[in-house]
Parts: C-alpha cells; structure tokens; sequence
C-alpha cells in the first residue's frame, strides 16, 4: 500500500472517531477537544487533496481561532455535562437519525459510484491549483466581488457580536434594573 | 502520482455530514450544537475540495474560503448570543433554555 | 499576470447594493465620531439612504439588462430591479416602524440602522445573483444581521433565546444548502447559474442521483429561510421574540429574499430538476398551507397567529412556484408586494397596540379598538380582510394570480387545496376583526402613541392594499 493510502486511511479514522466523539461524549470540554482532532486530520486530508493553502488555513482559522473560542465560552461559562440525551421528541428524534443516516449513506455510495462509474474510477490527481499564488490570482479577478461581500459580512458579524456582548453605555445600573424588571415581569406572569 | 480514487473523499464527507446532523438532533447543549454544525460546514469543504480537485478548477477552493468566512462569523455572533443569554439570566445550564421546543 | 476585466458599468450594475452599504458603514462610523448625535437622527439617515438606493435602482434600467456583470457573479434584468425595489421599501418602512418602536423600549440605532441596512444589501445580492456563491454570501449576510436584530431587546429574554434558536436553525440550514450547492457544483462543474441551467436541461432525462439530491438538498435550505413545513418549527418561537419591527422585516424581507434565490435556482435555473421533484414540491406546498392555516387558528398570541399566517402564506406562494410556467415569476412577485404591504401594516397595527415592553399582544387586547382608535382598528381590518383574500383588496388579486399560474399548467388539485385554506384561514382573521369591532374591553389596554413615522406606514400601506387590489393590471405588468 503506497504511503498515501495509508495516510488516507489514518485521517479517515481520526476524522470519523472524532466526529463520533464530538456527537456521544456528554461532556462540551471533551466534545471540543474530539472537534480538534477531526480538523487536524481534515486538514491532512486536504493536503492529500492537494488543497495545501486551504488546509493551512484551516488550521488557523478552525483549530486556532475558532476552536478556541468554543473552548473559551465553555470555560467561561462552566457548562457541565448533559444529565440526558433524549430530547422532546423522544422516539420521533431517533427515527430521524437513522433516516438521516441511511439518506447519507445512500448517497455516498449510490450517488458516486453512479457519478463516476464503477470501472475507470478517477484518482486524486496532481495539481497547481491549490497553490497560493493559484486562488490569489483568482481571488482578486474573477471572484473579486465575492471577497468584497466577505468583508460586508465579517463587518455586520462585528457589529452585531460587539452589540450583543457591550454592557449598557450607563454601565451596570441600568441593566440591572432591566434585570430586575425582568423578573418581577416574570412573577406576574406566573400568577 | 496519488492513487487514491476521488469518491473515498466524497464518501468521508457523506459520513462526516451524517454525523453532524446526528449531533444536532440528538444533543441538548447549544455550544455542541453548534460544534455539530461545525463539523457539517467541514464536510462540505472536503467535498468542495475533492470536486475540484476532479474537475481541476479552482472554484471549489474559493468556495471553500467563503465558508470558512461565514462559519467564524456565525460563530462569534453565536457565543455573543449565547453569552448574553447567560449573563442575563446568570445560570450556567444550557440546558434550561427551556425555550427551545424543536 | 492578474487581469482584471471589471469596469465601471460592473459597478453600476450593483449600485443599490454599494449606496446602501456606503451608508451602513458612514452611520456606524458616525455613531461613534459623534455619540451626543440624536438617536433619531441615525435612523433618519438610514432612511435617507434607502431613499437614493431606490433612486438609483431606477439606473440599473438604464444599463445594458439582461446580461451578467462582475464576470458572471451578478445578473441586471427586470426581475433583480423589482426585488430591489421589495427589499428596500421593506427595509424603509421597518426602520420607520423602529423609530417610533423606539419610544416605547430603547433602540440603540447606532448599532441598528447598519445592520438593517447590511441585510438590505444581502437580500438585494440574493436578488440578483448569477452564481451559487453569491446566493450563499448574500444569504448569509442578511443572515447573521437578522440574527442579532432578533435578539435586539438583549435584556429580554424571550428575544435573545429567539436570536439563539434562530442562529442554530439557520446554520444547520446552510449545511444542508451548502452541501446542496456541493453536489451540484461537483455535477455542473461550476457555481454559474446560468451554465447549471444549460446542464439540467440538456441532461434532463438521465440526471444522476447527485444532480437530483443536490437540488433536494437546496430545497430543504430554502425551505428553513422561509419556513415551509416541515421546516417550520423556528417560525412561531422567532416571531414571537423578536422586536415586532424585527418580526415585520423577518416575516416580510427574509421571506422575499428566500423566495427570490428560490426563483433564480429553482425556476429558472435547475427548473428541470426541479420538475422531478415537482411532486414533491406540491406536497411541500400542500403541507404547509394546511398546518400553517390549522395552527393558526388556536392561536391566542398575535404574534405567534401572525407568524403561522405568514407559514401558510409560504404555502400560497409555492402554488405559484410548483406551476414553473412563464407566468411564475410575475405571480410571484406581485404576491410578495402584496404580502408586503398587508404583513407589515398589521404588525405596525400590532406593535402600536401592544404597548411598553410588549405586554399587549394578546387578540383580547384588540377588544374595543373600533371605538377608541378607529383608524387604527381600519387598517386592521384592511390587512386582516386582505390576508384572508377577500376583494377588493391585494391579497384577493395575489391569489387570483398563483391560482391561475397553477391553473394553466393543470395543477387543479393544487388550487382547490389552496382555495379550501383560504376559507379555514378567514375564521382567524376574521377573530381580530370581530374582537375589535364586537367586544369591549375588559381592561383599559395602554397603547404607545401613533406617532407620525406610524401614520405614514399604515397610510402607505392601506393606500398599497387597495391600489394593487383595484388596479393589479399596470403593477403586473410594470414587475416583471
């Protein structure tokens, strides 16, 4: 077995084991540190798929920014871990679930095999277009008003995340009141 | 030459995409939820990925970056949510969004 | 070497879209450089740029229509212009509800008005996309903004578990969405929408299973931002939390900006694919007219009434959709002008009812406003008859039209389910009319003053309904 093959298969299993571990484990601080492990061998992956800028990337901004804060919010927070697993739906959320996986597994195999075909099966081939200085280039012609829009958004992610967290321009005081309404609101409406 | 058959990816990010579904039907906790999502955006970028390695094109990588845009986005304005919902209502159980009646 | 064909006539292509942005970010910035500003002032300045957005919508006429500008990523043709102009009298009128919103909870227009104003131009991008990436981006950035609108009381809790629930179902819908416009890609071999319709009509017979659950994969994405059933089940909580000219703008803009990437992907795109699922789609339609309508109808909270009205009328518009002839498009469009005009009078209404802190939303605190407020109850009236479909209004005309696009491509059963909703749905509306009118209230309700920004929406509004109603031919024909 040549040694991509068994690269593949390695990150194939890290990536797989952490997602079953993101979805099982009760506890979010555990839940986070499997999500870590499926983006390291996700970025393996993308390596293999040639996609090298990508998966630097990748690894910046999911492991490095992202993750972090996830991590960060849980800590803040102290979240504990889930007494229970099943939800309001009960028996109807399971049904799903395996309707879902059987869709997915339907269409991973069905689905390309029918794509390609069985026989003449194409392989990961060797590219230039991943490279840096590849997706820079079209970057900034032809998919320049794309990138135009990513900083409208990333702006409107500021400002609402900047609103959503900034204490009241009075400072505390007001909040507080408004925290006290709340609940006397709260106590009228229970009775 | 790499001799590993494009669909294997594609077949990953099927069985990566199920299982972030799963998670986020299945779980009770908003921030895992939201990592279950996570892990659905990461499965579209392998296939994003392994489409455009097959058709040579490097659209699929610009795509890729897009989502990568949008997913730190969301993320932030997801824990500003979530850390306004906690200190307003100074508890530490996600669990008692009581609210959240799929 | 980097060449860049982009000129000056690429730009004017996306004017709208740059003015309304250019003075997001001027009143974010002026927010900041003046703090002692009036907050009002803000958000007449917003409304002042909306105002030459809308002019300058008028321009994209002027250019070359019917071609694809910024290398195939925006497409200018009649449609994009209507949308437009949609989202923007939308977005003006929402802002006018929130000014005077504002008086009876504080608004922090600094932080509002851009991201009123950012959503705008996301759903405008949505309206006029060419390429899969820009539906995404555009979608994405209207978005993120309306979550943060609808947690905007942050010390309410209601509104911010509305924000949280809403940011959850929304990202787990742009998987689906993404994932939906992965296959796709991978089938079509590009994000250009107008090379997948060519792919999908020349290999109409034998699409493969991934071209097929691509476009499934899409309708599942679309169906959440715009709440089809079963994908409904954000709709009620989100309305309900969020600030009632938040909800006006979700119930209306959202959904039109929804609706408008559905007619560029699914009608005029991957129209052919979509005809496989077409079955599928009348079910979809089916489905949703019937629970919107049926839950509706117990629903106390105006709301939360309001909110499954708005599911059912969902239900309506893919009449139209689900009959993919030529006259789609144009059904479409006047309905969601109508749907426009009626949804945002009644949350006006509403909003001016419910008082400080929006205690009073209940239907028995509409008791007795035909006596104490009978201008505001008119317009009630108006929108509620409207809604239901009862001519001379817009919304009977809206129907009218759905039906016979259903009509012309044989969609019989489709219509008379549609029609049956529309008789289950007169008995809510009609709930509001009659507790205005029949029944006195029991309690003196405290309302917020109908100040003049108030006045105007239900003028425009009233005005609206009955001129589409009365005159739908010239509007028709002046959309698409």
């Amino acid at each position: 077995m040549a040694l991509e093959s068994i690269l593949f298969w390695l990150f194939a299993m890290l990536a797989v084991g952490g997602g079953v571990g993101v979805v099982v484990h009760p506890n979010p601080v555990k839940s986070a540190l499997f999500l870590v492990v499926t983006f390291f061998a996700l970025a393996g992956e993308y390596v293999l798929l040639m996609a090298h800028f990508v998966a630097i990337v990748h690894i910046a901004v999911y492991a490095g920014a992202i993750m972090v804060l996830f991590l960060f919010v849980i800590m803040l927070l102290n979240v504990q871990e889930e007494s229970r697993l099943a939800g309001v739906w009960g028996f109807m959320r399971y049904f799903s679930v395996v309707l879902f996986v059987a869709l997915f597994v339907q269409l991973g195999y069905f689905g390309y095999q029918g794509f390609f075909g069985a026989e003449n099966v194409p392989l990961v081939r060797e590219t230039e277009i991943g490279t840096v200085e590849q997706i820079g280039t079209a970057l900034f012609s032809q998919y320049v008003l794309p990138f135009e829009i990513a900083s409208i958004l990333l702006l409107t992610a500021m400002i609402g995340a900047l609103y959503l967290s900034k204490q009241k321009l009075g400072l505390g005081e007001p909040a507080r009141a408004a925290r006290v309404k709340e609940a006397l609101h709260e106590k009228e409406e229970a009775h | 030459m790499l001799s590993i058959p494009v669909h294997y990816f594609l077949i990953l990010g099927a069985i990566l995409f199920g299982l972030g579904v799963v998670g986020v039907i299945t779980r009770r906790n908003a921030i895992v939820i939201f990592m279950s999502i996570e892990l659905m955006l990461n499965a579209v970028n392998l296939t994003f990925l392994a489409f455009s390695n097959y058709l040579n094109n490097v659209e699929g990588h610009i795509f890729v970056f897009m989502i990568m845009v949008v997913a730190a986005a969301e993320v932030a304005v997801g824990l500003a949510i979530i850390v306004a919902i906690f200190r307003l209502r100074e508890t530490v159980h996600v669990d008692d969004i009581r609210l959240l009646k799929w | 070497m980097v060449t860049i064909n982009i000129g000056s006539s690429d730009f004017a292509a996306i004017l709208p879209i740059l003015v309304v942005c250019a003075f997001g970010i001027y009143l974010m910035v002026q927010g900041v450089l003046a703090p002692r500003i009036h907050k009002l002032t803000l958000a007449y300045i917003g409304l002042a740029g909306i105002m030459i957005a809308m002019v300058s919508n008028f321009y994209l006429l002027g250019i070359e229509t019917d071609r694809a500008y910024f290398e195939g990523m925006v497409f200018v043709d009649k449609l994009t212009v209507t949308l437009n102009f949609i989202f923007l009298l939308t977005a003006a009128l929402c802002l006018l509800l929130m000014t005077s919103y504002s008086e009876q909870e504080e608004i922090e227009f600094i932080e509002f008005t851009p991201l009123i104003l950012f959503a705008t131009a996301g759903m405008m991008l949505m309206g006029c996309a060419e390429s899969l990436m820009i539906i995404f981006l555009g979608l994405e950035t209207m978005s993120i903004a309306l979550y943060v609108m609808a947690g905007f009381r942050r010390f309410n809790r209601f509104s911010l578990e509305a924000a949280l629930k809403y940011l959850l179902l929304g990202a787990f819908a742009t998987g689906f969405l993404l994932y939906g416009m992965a296959l796709i890609y991978g089938t079509v071999g590009t994000t250009n929408l107008t090379q997948i319709s060519a792919y999908y009509s020349e290999n109409a017979l034998n699409l493969n299973v991934m071209a097929l659950f691509g476009v499934a994969l899409l309708v599942i994405g679309f169906g959440f931002k715009v709440a089809l059933v079963p994908f409904h089940m954000w709709t009620p909580d989100v309305y309900q939390g969020a600030p009632i000219p938040v909800t006006a703008y979700m119930a209306v803009g959202a959904k039109a900006a929804g609706f408008a990437a559905v007619l560029r992907v699914l009608v005029l795109a991957t129209g052919q694919a979509a005809f496989e699922w077409s079955q599928l789609l009348w079910l979809l339609a089916v489905i949703t007219m019937t629970v919107g309508n049926i839950i509706a109808l117990v629903q106390s909270d105006i709301k939360r009434m309001l909110a499954y009205s708005s599911i059912a009328h969902a239900g309506y518009i893919m009449i139209g959709i689900v009959a993919g002839n030529e006259t789609t498009v144009s059904a479409v469009l006047f309905y969601l002008v109508v749907y426009m005009f009626m949804n945002i009078g009644a949350f006006a209404v509403a909003g001016i009812v419910s008082g400080k802190n929006e205690q009073h939303v209940d239907i028995k605190h509409f008791a007795g406003l035909g006596k104490s407020q009978p201008m505001l109850a008119l317009v009630m009236t108006v929108c509620m008859f409207s809604l239901a479909g009862f001519p001379p209004t817009g919304g009977f005309m809206g129907k009218l039209y759905l039906f016979k696009a259903a009509m012309e491509s044989g969609y019989t059963w489709l219509v008379i389910f549609g029609a049956l909703n529309t008789l289950i749905s007169v008995y809510y509306y009609i709930r509001v009319v009659v507790a205005m009118y029949f029944q006195d209230s029991k309690e003196s309700v405290k309302m917020a003053a109908v100040l003049p920004g108030v006045g105007l929406v239900l003028l425009v509004t009233l005005l609206g309904i009955f001129y589409l109603g009365i005159f739908p031919g010239t509007t028709l024909s002046l959309l698409y």
